[in-house]
């Protein structure tokens, strides 16, 4: 007789749950002692529920055939040399963009689920982190592979790893983490699993990587939509924790809704360079950052609030300034870039009339009002060979180091100043987000390590823009500047040429 | 008509990465492992002491004694990356599948004798939590050690711990008609059971090791090479006749363990031999886990094979396999 | 305003079985297209019936395969042998 089959959950329940044991040699304090000091109050682990109940055979298997899937694209991409199929080479600088200021977050993300996978005082959400652990190092490890192949033939990727510890605005992003990782095992989890998984890694693997198909890179949508779905995994991990947190105990929810506050205005800040790769990096534009906005946050974050808002959890605060962010952010963050190209490594350029009227129909409020009128002076200064270059160091804001460049909300026209004093010292904030983080922990955020002061103190190779650049490993008229005129421009157009030279 | 000649010119510019370059001294083709392997771990410029742990960046050499010129040194002599690795276990698991399926349809553990059952619910089910403490440990490692060449294969070797107390417990739902009542007797055994108290006792104090290169070898020459040993290797005679299927259900282990071995004597015997002083500090530790894994594995062999023959076996191979490594024990 | 239940799916082969089923079990179920993959959008809940995808697929198949084609997804996730079902009912 063969034994009767066993559901998924109790099967699940009998293979995992038992394993963890009250330990008697050691105190448990001794054996977990990094889960108390944030004040999280858990009376009862056990009371986890898992949503996806993966054993490691399922697991094996599962993440086994994606990879076959995914390793048989990227060579038969390698094989067909489908760099050469992509929309236009401007494409490529997205892939520079990620490689250089997302991957290395995928791979802080796989030691940070490491330490909440080993810290966290329950069997169950420690399965879950460590599963998210290996997925995370997946991520970066297949994105590595992926831009590889591009790698050969485009510049601005070579010293990915390099420059991600250095350039002034890869420390946005990896500030971003290095405050997640620095943080205690649940405010991690809260800022990564939840803030960033559920609220925030939509907006940049479903959109921008239908934009990569859109634009001819099989690999990378490949990738994209197959890491996407161990974030699915991810992002029921994060909505798990906090649900788990608010039920454990009152005293958890201003805990809570001061980390959903900060790690919401955090991601926010960190996703307008993915605004920017999809509204203006895009040969071939497939969804403006405000239809993703509307969809990723307004909607789904919307439905996800309201069902937190039984246990007291308000929106995050700022939302709304957030999202009238959206018809801005993308824009701005361009200009930045635009005028900063000679530091920057990767290439700008001027959108041409067709992407400009694409973006004046996505932003019928702002583009034409604000923006476009810039953009055709550019245009014209770039003609009469008087490109505009910004050659001051800017002021970085202390909490997210983006230059102070954002507006007053309700004023475009206003650069928003915020400042703190703390100490003797005053600390400079892009918005009021930016403050009430600092203003939170200013121990920590007064450590910041801040490229310009970085600069300024001599600490990063000297006191001139080469040296600079130098010390960034920028290899400089290849890396930097304008798309037009780059090696990568010449390449592209060797290759175009050749094929129509074949097709004649 | 005539022939197309082929004129895009697709020579690559370059061949890997500015970083791997360094390390493989110029511009070459590169492995996948490489890639994804070397240099990967941020370095330099954090931005802020972690809040659980301020006298340490969340990266930092200072996580352990010992000392490495480069922790890139210590490569992983199977040269995973996640794909290979998965792919590698998703293989071994189809083995499993076949082996459960043979045992199952045979009725081969059902049909034991009740006693042998009780030997096998208290003797063989409780290494599931052992595979969980291990598991935590090398977590650890890989949380708090340093460079991806040595903490990514931690994280596989955490999940490979996490598999196997999972395919015990299999067994365990094979013993008990799927009630899961031999998996609750089998955590009374480890909990409170004289013979595993030793076992229980050596990993519980692993876990309050904050060096992560000390754990690191408790892990794998004390629990891997002795304790894990002991059980899967020199135990054979303990199960009479269910030694077979026992065999057939623990090959994942019995392989994992060749496997993995080659891996971390790799990774000891090259940290041990980058100084003196390196190599002090590990034979220290290795000689202290060894041994005490050794006093923790008399009662529990007594227990399965009637006397602690084999807990000496496995602690002396596991003094041989120290000794080969470079150690002075 | 409505809660919305969602799943997006790579728009391939192996995943058309599954986003038939959908359409077929969800009345209501709302479907945004994009390059390389498919939305599919429904008030407060949505339920992929292993039963259903079976039917269509002509094999045995479990709620878990769905992680091969999956890319996102909203609402609390309740799985099991014979369902998937995201919701915001309580
Ligand atoms: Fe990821
Ligand atoms: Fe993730
Ligand atoms: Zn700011």
């Amino acid at each position: 007789m063969a034994p009767k089959k066993l559901g998924l959950k109790q099967r699940y329940a009998h293979m995992t749950r038992g394993l963890d044991w009250e330990t008697s040699y050691q105190p448990m304090d001794a054996v977990y002692p990094f889960d108390s000091f944030e004040g999280i109050k858990i009376k009862d682990w056990s009371a986890w529920e898992d949503p996806f109940r993966l054993t490691m055979d399922a697991y094996w298997k599962f993440q086994g055939e994606k990879e076959r899937k995914l390793y048989a694209v990227l060579d038969a991409f390698a094989q067909n040399n489908g760099q050469t199929g992509i929309s236009d080479a401007r494409y490529a600088n997205v892939l520079k963009l990620f490689l250089t200021g997302v991957s290395p977050l995928e791979y802080q993300a796989h030691r940070g689920f490491a330490f909440a996978g080993r810290h966290l005082r329950g069997v169950g959400p420690r399965v879950a982190c460590q599963m998210q652990s290996l997925d995370e190092l997946r991520h970066v490890q297949t994105q590595i592979h992926t831009i590889s192949h591009y790698n050969k033939y485009f510049d601005g990727i070579s010293e990915f790893r390099h420059m991600h510890d250095r350039v002034w605005y890869l420390s946005v992003p990896k500030s971003f983490f290095d405050d997640a990782r620095s943080a205690g095992p649940f405010e991690y989890m809260i800022a990564i699993g939840f803030a960033f998984e559920y609220v925030l890694t939509n907006l940049l693997f479903v959109p921008f990587m239908s934009g990569a198909a859109y634009n001819g890179d099989m690999s990378t949508v490949t990738f994209g939509f197959s890491a996407q779905s161990d974030e699915s995994r991810h992002m029921t991990l994060g909505i798990e924790v906090i649900k788990f947190l608010l039920e454990q105990h009152p005293d958890n929810l201003p805990i809570v809704q001061k980390w959903v506050d900060k790690w919401f205005w955090r991601g926010h800040r960190v996703l307008g360079l993915v605004a920017m790769m999809m509204d203006y990096m895009l040969p071939k534009p497939v969804m403006s950052w405000k239809e993703a906005w509307e969809i990723y946050f307004t909607e789904a974050g919307g439905s996800l609030f309201t069902d937190l808002a039984r246990y007291g959890l308000k929106v995050p605060k700022y939302a709304d300034v957030a999202t009238a962010e959206a018809e801005h952010i993308s824009h701005q963050n361009w200009a930045i870039f635009y005028q900063y190209t000679h530091a920057a490594g990767f290439h700008t350029w001027m959108p041409d009339k067709a992407h400009l009227d694409w973006l004046s129909e996505k932003y019928p409020n702002t583009f034409d009002k604000y923006y476009r009128p810039r953009w055709e002076m550019w245009a014209e200064m770039e003609k009469q060979g008087k490109r505009f270059y910004n050659n001051a160091l800017p002021q970085l804001c202390q909490t997210c180091q983006i230059p102070m460049g954002y507006t007053e909300p309700g004023d475009p026209t206003t650069i928003a100043f915020r400042c703190s004093e703390v100490d003797g010292e005053t600390y400079h904030f892009c918005s009021d987000g930016c403050k009430d983080i600092f203003d939170g922990e200013p121990e920590k955020y007064a450590q910041s390590w801040l490229p310009v002061h970085q600069i300024f103190q001599g600490n990063c190779g000297g006191a001139t823009v080469p040296d600079v650049l130098n010390w960034y490993r920028m290899n400089v008229g290849a890396d930097n500047m304008d798309y037009v005129g780059s090696p990568d421009e010449k390449l592209w157009n060797e290759w175009h040429a050749g094929k129509v030279r074949d097709a004649v | 008509m005539t022939v197309q000649i082929k004129t895009i010119d697709l020579e690559p510019k370059r061949h890997t990465f500015g970083h791997i370059a360094r390390r493989l001294g110029g511009d070459k083709p590169a492995t996948r492992y490489q890639e994804a392997t070397l240099d990967l771990q941020a370095t330099d410029n954090f931005h802020y002491k972690p809040l659980w742990e301020p006298e340490y960046w969340h990266y930092d050499t200072r996580k352990t004694a010992v000392v490495m010129e480069d922790w890139y040194k210590p490569l992983d002599p199977r040269q995973f990356y996640y794909a290979t690795y998965n792919i590698s276990r998703a293989n071994a698991n189809q083995a499993v599948e076949r082996n459960f399926t043979f045992v199952e349809e045979r009725d081969l553990l059902g049909k034991l004798d009740a006693a042998l059952k009780a030997k096998l619910i208290s003797g063989l089910l409780p290494i599931r939590h052992l595979h969980w403490g291990s598991n935590m440990n090398m977590a650890e490692a890989c949380q708090r050690g340093y460079g991806t060449a040595v903490t990514a294969p931690c994280i596989f070797s955490a999940g490979d711990h996490l598999g196997m107390a999972q395919i015990v417990s299999r067994i365990g739902l094979l013993l008990d008609e799927q009630t899961g009542a031999a998996l609750d007797t089998a955590k009374d055994a480890w909990m409170n059971d004289p013979a595993w108290q030793g076992v229980r006792r050596l990993i519980e104090d692993t876990f309050v090791e904050r060096d992560w290169f000390h754990l690191y070898v408790a892990q794998t020459l004390g629990v891997n090479a002795v304790l894990l040993d002991l059980v899967y290797k020199h135990a054979d005679a303990a199960w009479g006749p269910a030694a077979v299927p026992v065999a057939m259900l623990t090959e994942f282990m019995a392989d994992w363990r060749a496997e993995e071995g080659k891996w971390s004597d790799a990774v000891v015997k090259t940290v041990a031999a980058e100084s003196e002083a390196n190599k002090a500090l590990i034979s220290g530790w290795a000689k202290t886990w060894i041994d005490r894994a050794e006093a923790a594995a008399r009662p529990l062999a007594t227990a399965l094979l009637g006397d602690a023959a084999a807990a000496t076996a496995a602690a002396d191979a596991a003094r041989t396999r120290a000794r080969s490594l470079g150690l002075s024990l | 305003m409505a809660q919305i239940a969602s799943i997006t799916l790579l728009h391939n082969d192996d995943a058309r079985p599954i986003i038939e089923a959908i359409l077929a079990d969800n009345p209501g179920v709302r479907v945004l297209n994009m390059p390389g993959a498919v939305k599919l959008d429904r008030d407060d809940e949505l339920v992929i019936n292993r039963a259903s995808v079976e039917e269509r697929l002509g094999r045995s198949w479990e709620p878990q395969e769905i992680q091969l084609v999956l890319i996102s997804m909203a609402g609390n996730l309740d799985e099991d042998d014979d369902h998937f079902t995201l919701s915001w009912k309580h």
